[in-house]
């Protein structure tokens, strides 16, 4: 059975910053690092690695730089990793990302039956968490979001008990193979990986797919194929602050005022 | 005498015979390990072995090291004594006797009275180890009143007693010229002398005793810890040249190991420190992590080192597997993980080692192998190293806010030819808030003197240190190799760090990457600017008080700047400052070095508490600090003990103190 992880290399949000005028991300100069949902997605495909003996594959669809984020999956451990890259792959949005994805996961499926995609829940870019939806409806695979804990996992009777992480509430819902998941931070800690896998991923061969390889229609990927529109990207103005109280001067006043003051504004009841 | 030349050459062939092959095993496991270059620069080398091991220079820094000089001594000049004994007794035509009269009657002399020196010695190391041994004479594996202990001084004692024995014996019997050569000997003689039907037997009983014990003892040498008689001169000749302030690169190719994991994956010298050991203590007394009930003891280091060896070297020997495991559960000859992070590398272990072992390198080797080729370390390490690799500083903060501390300021980016000095902020100097008065302090002391000096800004980046000590050597080389690369692209030439930490990183670990430029701690930067004159204070610095001083252990220990701040600090206020107890060499660690500043402390009592408790004991008003990550741990520390009205300000601030004009 095939695990596959969906990953993206995102720009490094603490350091991006808006162009004004064209309304998009600034990327020149900034670093990429892998999205951090995604970390965690595909640490259980490898968790489920190591315990099922099933074996991971991570894909990422991005522009040929992406292949350091896919280098970074093997020397964690994957045993395949796919760059699906193509002109005509750019410019999508989250629908026509999940058809590349959806058609990507589909050709892999035809050498070994997959049995669980595993998507972080949103990247820090985009913040949609529509791809994994996406790829799940396309590919007709039950759709298990939000998962901060694998509670049964059974590749042979096909089944999996997960739980999902609600607000103020978990759910733990079972649900047969395959399967989708959106994971969230709590389900694991990513490993490190050892210097002998970096060493090994250098070498380690990055496939790269286009649409060549996918036979996609044109009009259902890229730009083309993306019906959302972005008017305008603007960085949120934040309200200053202000300092109340006398500090150290007088704390106990400074404390009664910031509670008066988080009180008038309805901040302190859940 | 000879009472039998032919029983003594049979038994003294035997006894050799037992003891070439005792050495044999134990010198050909040493050859297990890795290559290692501890030849060079002889000359050097000859001169410490002097120092260290004729001269005794550390072992007599503890007052009771005197005892130990007393019978270092002795062994030499008794082995004259003693391969005369040995001679004579196979072969009784040759002997001192056949020497000049004159140089004869002075070696009795001296072996008579060394004899007694000797003899009161072993009695001192007797009733300590019985009546008030130190606490650091033990440790879970070796105690201070182990039966080992107790049977060297015995054979010792029995050595010089049976030699008075037959030499007195000899003397009453008259068949000694050279009595009055032998004042001890000739009073033992006096005592037997009722007894002369006893004589003969008596010489010949001390003799055979003195004979047995001799060759016995040297046929436990090698099984014992006082193998350190036959390793402890060689491993001072094989010692670091310089000090042990780095350590070695690792070649990052396909294939290698890297780290250890087994003991044959430490270098000869590393092995050779093993058998070296005496169980002295003298590192377990020092080690800050001992100190404060950590499960890491230096001395079970290099013991379980040693163990590890003998358990499984003869077994690698023979193409087989290990059965003791190096790193793992708790027992002997193992070390477990919590052992191997516990070390702050502030190298007291190295400072206070008599025989030059070098226990810390050996640790950091240990956590090589845990972080890089099985990924293991303390989960609070997870972030540090990402944050590192990612944005190049300890706490991922976005490397765009590495000039905010320049908004205050008028700040020129480093340009050769236009700059002299590049001042290297680091990564606390720029991050974190407290750490940035310090950097801004500097900048004000800089501008003072009229130094011409320029930042990196944005595109400085972490210089590795924790990442080094923390064994991440993989991600350490990376960013190394950047900031050589970077400095020699712009042509950096003279270096001001504010963090000792970056001191010895560029000054030393760089080196290796053949980084050969100036680097200056702040500390030593100030003093220069003070003692030219080119640095004038507006007025003496009273309002900080009482003034106790704190050595960095990467300052102080490890690159031995200690005067440059008690001279900043005595020109700054007027008056030399507080010493702690444990003060310059001997400082106690902060308890942040070797990447312990990103982790946790579970066990025992934290090392900045143990630290600021000693501070506090002579009621400063200010401790005085030259690294951020001291300043972290000591106002952390205070706000623990409730000690508000102390302050910690590094030697900058006091200084730039010293520059306001309306104080």
């Amino acid at each position: 059975m095939l695990i596959v992880a969906c990953i993206k290399q995102v720009p490094d949000t603490t350091q991006v910053q808006i162009d004004p005028v064209t309304n998009t991300l600034v990327r020149e100069g900034i670093p990429f690092i892998v999205n951090p949902y995604d970390t965690h997605a595909l640490e259980e495909s490898l968790r489920l690695k190591d315990r099922f003996g099933c074996r991971a594959a991570a894909i990422s669809m991005g522009p040929p730089n992406a292949e350091a984020t896919l280098k970074k999956a093997l020397a964690l451990g994957v045993d395949e990793a796919i760059l699906l890259s193509d002109r005509v792959f750019g410019g999508a949005d989250t629908l026509a990302t999940s058809n590349v994805l959806a058609a990507a996961i589909r050709k892999l499926s035809e050498e070994e039956e997959v049995g669980l995609v595993i998507c972080g829940k949103q990247t820090i870019d985009g913040d949609t968490a529509q791809v994994g939806p996406g790829i799940a409806t396309r590919l007709g695979f039950t759709q298990l979001t939000l998962i901060d804990r694998i509670e049964e996992f059974d590749p042979v009777r096909k089944k999996i008990r997960v739980r999902r992480k609600l607000e103020g509430r978990h759910e733990i819902v079972e649900a047969p193979l395959p399967a989708m998941l959106t994971v969230v931070r709590e389900l694991n800690r990513p490993r490190y990986p050892t210097v002998p896998m970096r060493l090994a991923s250098v070498d380690a061969e990055v496939k790269v797919w286009n649409n060549q390889v996918l036979k996609l229609d044109e009009q259902k990927i890229g730009l083309k194929g993306s019906p959302t529109w972005v008017s305008r990207i603007f960085s949120p103005e934040r309200e200053k602050g202000e300092i109340i109280g006398e500090g150290i001067k007088d704390p106990k006043q400074t404390a009664r005022l910031l509670v008066e003051k988080l009180l008038s504004k309805d901040l302190l009841s859940l | 005498m000879s009472p039998n030349p032919i029983l003594f050459t049979i038994i003294l062939v035997a006894a050799l015979v037992f003891f070439a092959w005792s050495c044999y095993r134990r010198f050909s496991l040493i050859t297990l390990g890795r290559e290692e270059n501890r030849y060079d620069n002889p000359g050097l080398r000859i001169w410490d072995m002097l120092l260290y091991a004729f001269g005794q220079k550390r072992v007599v820094q503890k007052p009771f090291g005197i005892n130990h000089f007393v019978i270092f001594w002795a062994f030499v000049i008794l082995l004259i004594a003693n391969l005369e004994f040995i001679i004579h007794g196979a072969f009784p035509q040759l002997g001192l006797a056949t020497l000049p009269a004159s140089l004869h009657h002075f070696l009795l002399f001296a072996f008579d009275l060394v004899s007694v020196f000797t003899l009161i010695a072993i009695t001192l190391s007797f009733a300590r180890r019985i009546f008030s041994p130190p606490p650091y004479l033990s440790t879970q594996y070796v105690k201070a009143r182990s039966p080992e202990a107790f049977l060297i001084l015995a054979f010792i004692g029995i050595l010089m007693l049976a030699y008075f024995g037959f030499h007195g014996a000899e003397i009453a019997m008259g068949e000694t010229e050279a009595a009055p050569y032998m004042p001890v000997s000739a009073f033992v003689a006096q005592l037997m002398a009722p007894y002369p039907s006893l004589l003969a037997t008596f010489a010949a009983v001390s003799w055979w005793v003195h004979a047995v014990v001799l060759l016995a003892f040297m046929c436990f040498l090698p099984h014992s810890k006082h193998m350190h008689i036959l390793t402890a001169i060689p491993n001072c000749f094989f010692q670091t040249l310089g000090k042990a302030n780095t350590q070695p690169r690792e070649e990052f190719v396909k294939g290698n190991e890297f780290g250890v994991a087994r003991v044959d994956q430490f270098t000869w010298k590393d092995l050779f420190d093993g058998y070296s050991c005496t169980e002295c203590g003298r590192c377990q007394d020092a080690c800050p992590a001992t100190n404060t009930g950590k499960p890491l003891n230096p001395r079970q280091v290099i013991h379980a080192i040693k163990t590890n060896l003998l358990d499984n070297g003869p077994l690698m020997q023979a193409g087989g597997k290990p059965v003791v495991p190096l790193i793992g559960e708790e027992g002997e000859g193992t070390n477990t993980e919590e052992t191997i992070w516990s070390c702050t590398t502030c190298g007291a272990c190295l400072q206070a080692c008599p025989v030059m072992i070098e226990q810390m390198p050996k640790i950091i080797k240990m956590r090589r192998h845990l972080v890089q080729m099985e990924s293991r370390f303390p989960e609070e390490l997870l972030n540090l190293f990402e944050n590192m690799e990612q944005r190049s500083n300890p706490w991922g903060i976005a490397p765009s806010e590495r000039t905010k501390w320049v908004s205050t300021m008028n700040v020129q980016p480093f340009e050769k030819g236009k700059t002299e000095y590049l001042f290297y902020v680091g990564c606390a100097g720029s991050f974190d808030s407290r750490a940035k008065h310090i950097t801004v302090a500097l900048a004000t002391i800089l501008n003072a003197a009229g130094v011409s000096w320029g930042i990196l800004g944005r595109e400085e980046g972490c210089c590795g240190d924790s990442l080094r000590r923390l064994g991440n050597e993989f991600v350490f080389d990376k960013i190394a190799r950047e900031n050589v690369k970077q400095f020699q692209e712009k042509g950096i030439t003279k270096v001001i760090t504010l963090c000792p930490h970056c001191f010895t990183t560029f000054k030393n670990d760089y080196r290796q990457y053949g980084l050969e430029i100036e680097v200056i701690h702040h500390t030593e930067f100030i003093d220069q600017l003070l003692r030219q004159g080119r640095l004038k204070l507006n007025h003496q610095v009273k309002e900080l008080g009482n003034i106790v001083f704190h050595d960095s252990c990467y300052l102080g220990r490890h690159n031995d700047v200690f005067d440059a701040p008690r001279q900043v600090i005595e020109t700054a206020t007027g008056s030399a400052p507080q010493e702690m107890e444990r003060s310059r060499e001997n400082s106690f660690c902060c308890g942040a070095g070797g990447g312990r500043m990103w982790m946790e402390e579970f066990n025992g009592e934290r090392i900045n508490l143990n630290r600021v408790g000693e501070a506090l004991t002579t009621n400063p008003d200010t401790i005085c600090v030259s690294c951020p990550y001291c300043m972290t741990m000591f106002e952390d520390g205070l706000k623990d003990k409730q000690a508000g009205g102390v302050r910690v300000k590094d030697i900058a601030e006091l200084v730039a103190e010293g520059l306001r004009t309306n104080p």
